[in-house]
């Protein structure tokens, strides 16, 4: 209904939700709106605006705004803030109403910021967010004592379990109509604000509580000189151990309905266009990507996970040093280890960095960090060249290698970040400083909706870009049939053999037949797209009983291991992603970054290959 | 004149210090440069108890402070902005 109204042209009042990072406004947001956008325990989360209607019978639009410690701006997350809740925004229209969210168990410290904008004029509900931690920390405050203090309606909530919604509506409809607060000098300085914000919050306070006891008991652990790195490295390991061996069997389980659909089909179906149009076109296209599912969902189910209990702070923390070392600070961390899963929210994560250089730094190398599109290359190629083996101590030989891949987008991620920031991005290193947020279980909610959520993106692109240039490529890969006489497979005269073999030429050198190099084309728009191509290809160019041993037996037979491996360096840094481009685009403000972007990564892909190529032959020959 | 505990930068201090913050270092009395404006809204403030929880395990820089009711990460040379006295 509050979507009609909206439709309809009448403008609703505008509500911003404005704190300090990490003190639950996202939470907030999704528990007012109904909508999904994502939360996690680290400072810097939202790093952009998002708005959405609020449910229920009062009628309010919510903006949800990066969390900033003050009004003044230092990064471009707290910049987009600062800009809607002054008015000043390009897009959003000045708020309403003000929902200012405050973390209960660190009133002291939030209240200040509360002050500062309690000036701008708005009328104001302070929501005093996370009491349910709170009561588990014994704390206790005087609601009533603290709204007189303020002088704006205060009210309870916790978020996450939905309590104090209806109250907290109720007070911001009637915020909506009522004059802003009378105002009341608390000082025009951060020191004359911080000195008013704890005295208020020391009549308020009844019971200071007994503080994040099992946050410092867990960091006595985590934060270990020796456990420490040891579990964030064996952290990691684990993830990629898991993506392997976990997605196995809900794997062949895919695999084996698709084989066996295929077969149905050709019992079915006389042999012709219309049998190879879902057999070789979508089944052995789509198919072979959609296999991929359960590898990205446990991927990001590990993400997922450590985003939600506070850890990846912690491992910032961990990796500043080493981060310092090639001159970025450990902030960036958490944008390159998201960019593990996709590099489009990495990049935009790294909004949250303060210094432009570095910022621009993390966002050139995002798409070095192996993204979750690259698994279903990686998986092929390892499943199809790598025995199948265990190197003692329950380590599989194919993890190891998944691992050694990995790694090296790491450690080429290190090397051009210390490269870029000599070179293009000169300039000083700017300083780390971040809030370690305390520990929390996973909110198993966020973390379901999280796994949903990409599940859902996932299946779409194999239906649509996927299916596209499946389809497109089966096309191409059919017509021109074979003249009379021939004695190649029909696929080596089509427009796909044609193009094939003229991109031959230029790939050669690093070991790539036709069938990969007519499969990088569609590949440019996504990784996995390339794998869907040859999926497509070989199975046009290949027997019945070939196609029905699958993508992984047809490729151990038609490359030689120099090409597979020249292969698997390729993809370690070629930049085959549209929508990676297109973020940085909108990231940098233009087109010379993208354009470097990619200019440098394909001319790393093209050397890495060539030295792979050249280096396994030489080795195996 | 002894007795009166001496102040120290928060960037020296190894993990296991405890104390408070006395003031900020600042080169002119009246404005406060940036550096020392941000401590303030992470949430630095004088006359609050303060604690060296944690330091990189790679270089003993970063630090972990515990500062109220927050845990603080940050380098050792932003920290020395941060006058502290043992307790």
């Amino acid at each position: 209904m509050n979507e009609q109204i909206a439709a309809e042209g009448t403008v609703l009042p505008i509500v911003a939700v404005v704190g300090n990072p990490n003190c639950g406004k996202s939470a907030l947001f999704n528990a007012l709106t109904g909508l999904r956008q994502k939360v996690a325990n680290y400072p810097g989360a939202t790093v952009e605006r998002r708005s959405g209607q609020v449910t229920g019978a009062v009628n309010l639009t919510l903006i949800d705004l990066p969390g900033t410690y003050s009004l003044t701006a230092r990064s471009v997350d707290e910049e987009v803030t600062r800009q809607v809740v002054t008015g000043t925004h390009a897009i959003e229209s000045k708020p309403n109403v003000i929902l200012s969210v405050v973390d209960a168990t660190n009133l002291a410290q939030h209240l200040r910021f509360v002050l500062e904008i309690r000036e701008l004029g708005i009328p104001m509900v302070v929501a005093l967010n996370m009491t349910d931690l709170a009561a588990r920390e014994r704390i206790s405050i005087d609601v009533t004592a603290l709204s007189e203090q303020i002088g704006v309606p205060v009210i309870e909530t916790v978020a996450v379990r939905k309590k104090g919604l209806d109250d907290l509506k109720l007070a911001l409809a009637k915020a909506a109509i009522s004059p802003p607060p009378s105002m009341i000098e608390f000082g025009q300085t951060v020191r004359q604000r911080q000195k008013a914000a704890r005295k208020i919050a020391a009549t308020a306070i009844i019971s200071e509580g007994i503080g994040h006891r099992t946050t410092r008991q867990i960091d006595r652990i985590l934060l270990n000189p020796i456990i420490g790195p040891v579990t964030l490295f064996g952290l990691l390991f684990l993830m990629f151990q898991a993506v392997f061996s976990w997605a196995e069997t809900p794997m062949e389980l895919i695999e084996a309905g698709i084989g066996s659909t295929q077969a149905f089909l050709v019992s079915i179906l006389p042999d012709g266009l219309i049998l190879s149009f879902f057999s070789d076109g979508i089944l052995a296209g789509v198919g072979a990507v959609v296999v991929f599912l359960p590898q990205i969902l446990i991927l990001f189910l590990f993400i997922l996970v450590l985003e939600s209990t506070g850890y990846m702070a912690r491992a910032a923390f961990i990796m500043d040093r080493l981060m310092a070392s090639v001159g970025l600070n450990g902030r960036a961390f958490i944008p390159l280890l998201s960019s593990f899963a996709c590099a489009v929210p990495g990049i935009m994560a790294a909004r949250s960095i303060a210094n432009e250089r570095d910022r621009l730094t993390t966002i050139l190398i995002a798409p070095l960090m192996t993204c979750s599109a690259r698994l279903p290359v990686y998986t092929v190629v390892i499943a199809a060249f790598i025995p199948n083996q265990t190197v003692g101590a329950g380590i599989g030989l194919q993890g190891l290698v998944m691992f050694g891949l990995y790694l090296a987008g790491i450690l080429s991620a290190l090397v051009m970040a210390a490269v870029l920031k000599r070179t293009v991005a000169k300039g000083e290193a700017d300083s780390f400083l971040l809030e370690l947020p305390k520990y929390q279980s996973p909110n198993i909610r966020f973390v379901a909706i999280g796994l949903y959520e990409r599940a859902r993106i996932f299946l779409r692109r194999a239906g649509t870009i996927i299916l596209v240039s499946t389809i497109i490529l089966w096309g191409l890969a059919v017509y021109p049939g074979a003249p009379e006489g021939a004695t190649e497979p029909a696929i080596t005269y089509s427009f796909v053999g044609v193009i094939g073999s003229a991109l031959e030429v230029v790939f050669a050198p690093i070991g790539f037949n036709w069938e990969i190099s007519v499969a990088l084309v569609p590949g440019m728009a996504a990784r996995e797209v390339a794998i869907a191509a040859l999926g497509t290809v070989y199975s046009l160019s290949g027997s019945e009983a070939m196609i029905e041993a699958g993508l992984v037996s047809v490729l151990n037979s038609a490359w030689s291991l120099p090409t597979a491996l020249s292969f698997l360096a390729w993809f370690v840094f070629a930049p085959q992603c549209l929508s990676t481009i297109a973020v940085t685009r909108r990231e940098t403000g233009g087109w010379k970054w993208p354009a470097f972007m990619v200019a440098y990564l394909f001319v790393l892909a093209y050397g890495a290959s060539f030295i792979t190529f050249r280096m396994a032959t030489w080795l195996l020959g | 004149m002894t007795s009166i505990p001496l102040s120290e930068p928060l960037g020296t201090c190894m993990p296991g210090f405890s104390g408070t913050i006395t003031g900020f270092t600042s080169d002119n009395k009246d404005i406060e440069s940036a550096s020392v404006e941000q401590l303030r809204e992470m949430g630095f403030t004088e006359g609050l108890d303060i604690a060296v929880l944690h330091q990189n395990p790679f270089g003993r820089d970063p630090i972990a402070v515990r500062v109220g009711a927050m845990t603080i990460a940050l380098r050792r040379q932003q920290a020395n902005l941060v006058q502290v006295t043992a307790s």
